[in-house]
């Protein structure tokens, strides 16, 4: 199964997304570095789930907007994007995607059943620091994504020499990313008190070598929402549906059923 | 011709192993820094402006970076302040002014506006957009760049130009009172330049407005290729480009003996030069750079604009890693290979007199600038040899240049006003340089 190609106008922008698998719906949020194609945590949760997919703005595929200026402006858009497809709807989000899916969350909970965030961004740490993947090359971030980098997953998706159409898609996320994400790095001051007052069921998963995003991101989120759980995933870095699939799709599993 | 003198205020106190090692100057942990010869410096170099002053060149050049030793100068309008007070007649070139690392363009109309009063009238203000380490030091969003640039330019035109108070809503700045007290003393602003390294968005931003450009130290070849995409642009809005819309920056080591000049010219290369200005994940920070300039440099083998090429971009960051003493070796092999290079492509101009006056005739018959700059020595060479290289450039090589600036008629932008020079309708403009010349002398 892979997943096919729609688009989507919301006020003459073309908002491309991905659609694939059967089920009850599922919204994903890819991270900053963008979504890498169908994984074999897709197939598996395309047994239960139609995943949807959007394509962020300004990454390559999706229009860039320029009165989208940060994640809270994003997520604003997003909200008329999913309601499209009928709310509430599951969703889990990656790294900012997680952090796009709070915010979402702060301006309308009612646009969700279940919250999935994985390594989410978005709040300042308790402790620790978010990493400053803008400070290093594509290849460094991309490195830094992973603890393992001889996970199969990671080597079909990144592995070998970088080819200069995946670097200048890389350097557009990125490009993006520091259009919304510059300063505060990769947070947003207020959220954390808005998130007070969403009360869907919220599963945190993290890896427990994750650079990118710190243990105290994990906990900011815990102490703001009310019905979260966290979880770690032993051995592996910010994105544990490649390096750990099974340990990923079991969580998520259980959680939206 | 109008004739600079340039320096980038180097910080004298860093060995070429610190450099290396770290991989760039930029981040060298400022627990180097020392007070007392940091205070020395500061004030030799005002001493040294000065001093060219006295040896006869039209204007003193200024510029700023941040958080590197490579360039003391943070705040390029303080030192530009007292040099209006100290020096008597000399222009005060400003290449200039990064706004967006600013981020405060009202406060930058201000400042400017009391240099020119100060000076009587002698600022020529450049505008920049700031490398991509500015980005990072002044924490200013690489993605907004351009766009707070070109705000923030078109916003003090109008600060100096439309009578306050008034209000101004823009996109990344926000004002409420809009009424600087103090206007410059040249009417209705000062002139302009433009300064660049071979960006053709940057030459086509100021080729839209009649602004000269400043060619830093780039190839002789490419940048006579710029400039005809320079006077193309200038003739779309109907002018023909002059030497007046162009200026050339060149690094100069002048010696008694061409082994003496050699030895000076290395200092350019001090620690690679501006090559380890920094590194590439600082230097080409995402968003900072359009796409097809993204695609460009990432296309570069080898060279490239401050040492970025496609390995550098598409490759790790350095990090911290440590550099053996082999490494350390083969970098400095690399230096001597890089000085070939750099004088064969008029980046360096390094020899006697006589030397240095024949290329920078090539360079003047090629190019043909209204306003040429010359660079001292980068690295920890004292003050004598520097102001040595002053000295010879003054007494041997500026009498030649402005013999020749008459002879070719160079004209700065002091003696046309740029795009005066109305293209009749109908009419294509004519060539602004002659690469020929270049492929002769070579083949010669």
């Amino acid at each position: 199964m892979v997943g096919s190609e729609d688009c989507i106008e919301i006020d003459l922008a073309r908002l491309v997304f991905l659609r694939g698998g059967a089920g009850k719906p599922l919204l994903i949020l890819h991270d900053e570095l963008g979504f890498p194609g169908w994984m074999r945590w897709n197939e598996e949760l395309g047994e239960a789930h139609e995943q949807i997919v959007p394509l962020q703005p300004g990454f390559g595929r999706s229009e860039q907007l320029d009165w989208i200026r940060d994640y809270r402006d994003l997520a604003a858009y997003y909200a008329r994007f999913v309601r499209q497809f009928g709310t509430p709807i599951d969703v889990i989000g990656f790294s900012a995607g997680a952090y796009l899916a709070a915010e979402m969350a702060a301006i309308d909970p009612g646009l969700f059943n279940k919250i999935v965030l994985v390594g989410p961004l978005g709040v300042r740490p308790t402790h620790g620091e978010i990493y400053d993947f803008l400070a290093v090359t594509a290849r460094t971030h991309v490195a830094a994504t992973v603890s393992n980098q001889d996970a199969v997953e990671f080597g079909k998706i990144y592995g070998g020499t970088m080819g200069s159409e995946q670097f200048m898609l890389f350097e557009a996320a990125r490009a993006e990313t520091s259009r919304l994400g510059w300063q505060p790095f990769m947070f947003d001051p207020s959220l954390p008190a808005l998130l007070k007052g969403v009360p869907n069921k919220t599963l945190i998963i993290r890896g427990t070598d994750d650079l990118i995003c710190p243990l105290g991101c994990v906990e900011a989120y815990e102490s703001a929402l009310p019905n979260a759980v966290a979880n770690s995933i032993e051995g592996v870095g910010h994105r544990p549906e490649i390096e750990d699939p099974d340990a990923f799709i079991h969580l998520v599993r259980k959680f939206l059923s | 011709m109008l004739i600079g003198y340039f320096t980038e205020q180097p910080y004298r106190g860093v060995t070429e192993e610190q450099v290396l090692k770290h991989g760039s100057y930029f981040g060298i942990s400022n627990s180097n820094f020392d007070r007392q010869l940091g205070s020395d410096l500061y004030n030799e170099y005002l001493d040294e402006f000065c001093y060219a002053e006295e040896l006869g060149f039209d204007a003193i050049c200024l510029n700023e970076h941040h958080g590197n030793p490579f360039c003391m100068s943070a705040c390029l309008n303080i030192s530009a302040a007292v040099l209006a007070r100290i020096t008597e007649k000399v222009k005060l070139l400003l290449i200039g002014n990064p706004l967006p690392a600013h981020g405060n363009p009202l406060r930058v109309a201000e400042e400017l506006a009391q240099i020119d009063l100060t000076s009587r009238g002698r600022v020529i203000s450049g505008w920049v957009r700031g490398s991509g380490p500015e980005q990072f030091f002044n924490n200013k969003n690489p993605s907004f760049n351009r766009e707070m640039f070109e705000e923030a330019h078109d916003f003090i035109l109008q600060a100096w130009t439309k009578p306050g108070p008034w209000r101004y809503e823009g996109k990344h700045f926000h004002y409420r009172h809009v009424n600087p007290w103090a206007l410059p003393y040249q009417e209705p602003y000062p002139p302009t330049m433009i300064p660049g390294v071979l960006s053709l968005e940057t030459v086509q931003w100021a080729a839209d407005r009649n602004y000269p450009y400043l060619g830093l130290a780039s190839s002789l070849a490419p940048t006579a290729e710029l400039w005809e995409m320079y006077a193309d642009r200038a003739a779309s809005h109907g002018f023909q480009a002059g030497p007046e819309n162009f200026g050339y920056l060149g690094m100069v080591a002048v010696g008694d003996t061409e082994e003496e000049a050699l030895e000076l010219a290395k200092y350019f290369l001090f620690a690679h030069g501006n090559r380890l200005f920094a590194r590439a994940e600082h230097t080409l920070p995402a968003g900072f750079n359009s796409e097809g300039a993204i695609k460009r440099l990432s296309s570069q083998a080898s060279g490239g604009w401050l040492g970025l090429n496609r390995e550098k971009i598409m490759g790790e960051s350095l990090g911290k890693k440590e550099l053996t003493e082999e490494d350390l070796h083969i970098a400095r092999s690399e230096i001597d290979a890089a000085l070939q290079k750099m004088r064969d492509n008029y980046q360096i101009i390094a020899g006697t007199p006589e030397h240095v006056k024949e290329r920078i005739e090539t360079i003047l018959r090629v190019a043909r600038p209204g306003h040429f700059v010359f660079m001292n020595v980068q690295g920890d060479a004292g003050k004598d040899q520097r102001r040595k290289n002053m000295r010879l450039i003054s007494e041997h090589v500026i009498p030649h240049v402005r013999k020749l600036a008459e002879e070719l008629d160079l004209t700065s932008q002091y003696d046309v006003k740029p795009g005066s020079r109305r293209l009749a309708s109908g009419r294509s403009r004519t060539r602004v340089t002659h690469p020929e010349i270049l492929r002769m002398r070579e083949a010669a």
